[in-house]
């Protein structure tokens, strides 16, 4: 195995954010799987091997024997802390409502979303950070009515959430809101306990509340929060911030409905925002001709997977389907991703049409990237209109 | 053509669902998938590709018979 250099856990280019890092795309042309180091603000610094060819990531991430194992801290009732019959025991109590069809009936939920984030974001005015008051509220509000967050409470849930994932205030200070939101999830879990509700929850109470536990469902809805929060935000800015730069491709969006499918698929192709999705071996196992030892950390880069081929490199909303990787393979892969579909569906051309003069608020080269962080994006998005 | 699915594969994550919503849907009760129509009319041929394309299992083969 080629021994290689450290790679930063956000995997991205310091010339093109949008980019994989150029150790990636060496790793990529070697065909022998590279050993990294990563340096990480959470974890310290740890070694793995670091899988970056779309076959390759595919293998290793649809292998048995490759598991999240012990490649992130446990949660009760987080899907990413269980593998095999546990895994799959709490995955299909789950899989029934987030189906194609969950997503078309959520709709009309999603546009009414989107539309106030739009009235809010007319209310703060010119040069407003896209950011804060659209592309965060907007994924918040879905899993408010996901869960059944009463009305009265979405806009405390709001403010948490925002504190809880905000990776610029002091770690006491996330931990103290993250035990503050548990708290709260629990409430919520009585209360559907008591009043089942018409939501992911209360189906749960309904359905199977004699086989799930309260933990389970606090950390079910914590898990739901935190997966479906991040990721649709920062691929909703990110791509508001890519399409802002390709003014053509804005006016497809903006214009062509018939159109929005395949642009949304490119999109997230090409933004990954889950960069880099961890694992480890259980036993030997080999991808493609290499062994990989058991108990080995893995990576599988996501991003340098999807830009694997003639031409990828480059943002194209009118490309024919293009495979990607973008919501994983596998066991693990997204449960939310017909539902986050839906709402960059949604979500795009109704800002694009609301603000057809839609432009930065400040030069290009004062946007900031999250290139550090476990979920890419941008860190704030002024706009003006 | 004749559609065939291999239910121990299925992971409910819909794609087929999305592409050919006239021969494929997902089961209320844990989303995974309900063949409508083994063997749909020729109309349905490119939805049904984009089905078999979009598994991220391979659970879908597509037949060229009628049997």
């Amino acid at each position: 195995m080629t021994e290689s250099k450290s790679i930063p856990i956000g995997g991205r280019s310091g010339e093109c954010p949008f980019g994989p890092a150029p150790e990636l795309y060496e790793a990529q042309k070697d065909d022998e799987l590279h050993r990294v180091k990563v340096p990480s603000p959470l974890l310290g610094e740890f070694e793995a091997v670091v899988v970056t060819r779309y076959e390759d990531v595919k293998a290793a991430l649809g292998n048995e024997q490759v598991r999240m194992g012990g490649s992130m801290p446990y949660q009760a009732g987080n899907l990413l802390s269980y593998d095999g019959a546990d895994h799959t025991r709490l995955r299909r109590m789950l899989t029934g409502s987030f189906t194609t069809k969950r997503a078309r009936e959520l709709r009309p939920t999603i546009e009414s979303i989107v539309e106030s984030a739009l009235d809010a974001l007319e209310e703060t005015g010119r040069g407003s950070d896209l950011v804060r008051v659209f592309s965060r509220p907007i994924p918040t509000q879905v899993i408010c009515a996901l869960l059944g967050v009463s009305y009265e409470d979405r806009e405390e849930f709001q403010c948490r959430t925002e504190i809880m994932l905000n990776f610029e205030v002091s770690r006491e200070e996330q931990m103290a809101e993250a035990a503050e939101m548990e708290a709260y999830l629990a409430g919520l879990v009585a209360r559907q306990r008591e009043r089942p509700g018409d939501n992911v929850l209360g189906n749960l109470v309904r359905d199977r509340g004699d086989e799930v536990t309260d933990s389970e469902l606090v950390g079910i809805a914590n898990m739901l929060l935190i997966a479906g929060h991040e990721t649709v935000a920062n691929t909703l800015s990110a791509s508001v911030a890519l399409l802002l730069r390709n003014p053509g491709q804005l006016a497809v969006v903006r214009d062509d409905p018939s159109a929005i499918e395949g642009a949304v698929e490119e999109l997230l192709r090409y933004v990954a925002p889950a960069t880099i999705l961890p694992r480890q071996t259980a036993e030997d196992v080999r991808v493609r001709d290499q062994e990989i030892e058991e108990g080995q950390l893995i990576l599988a880069s996501v991003l340098a997977a999807n830009r694997e081929g003639e031409d990828l490199d480059r943002l194209d909303v009118r490309r024919p389907p293009q495979r990607h990787l973008t919501f994983g393979y596998g066991p693990h892969q997204c449960l939310g991703q017909q539902l986050a579909r839906m709402e960059l569906r949604v979500a795009l051309p109704a800002l694009l049409n609301r603000f057809p003069q839609l432009r930065l608020a400040v030069g290009e080269e004062e946007l900031s990237y999250r290139t550090g962080a476990l979920v890419f994006g941008v860190n704030a998005l002024p706009v003006t209109w | 053509m004749r559609i065939e699915v291999d239910e121990t594969r299925c992971e409910a994550i819909g794609n087929c669902a999305a592409a050919a919503p006239a021969v494929f849907d997902q089961n209320d009760d844990d989303g995974t998938v309900v063949l409508l129509a083994a063997s749909p009319p020729e109309d349905e041929r490119d939805q049904v590709g984009q089905a078999v394309r979009r598994c991220p299992t391979s659970a879908i083969t597509l037949h060229e018979d009628a049997r």
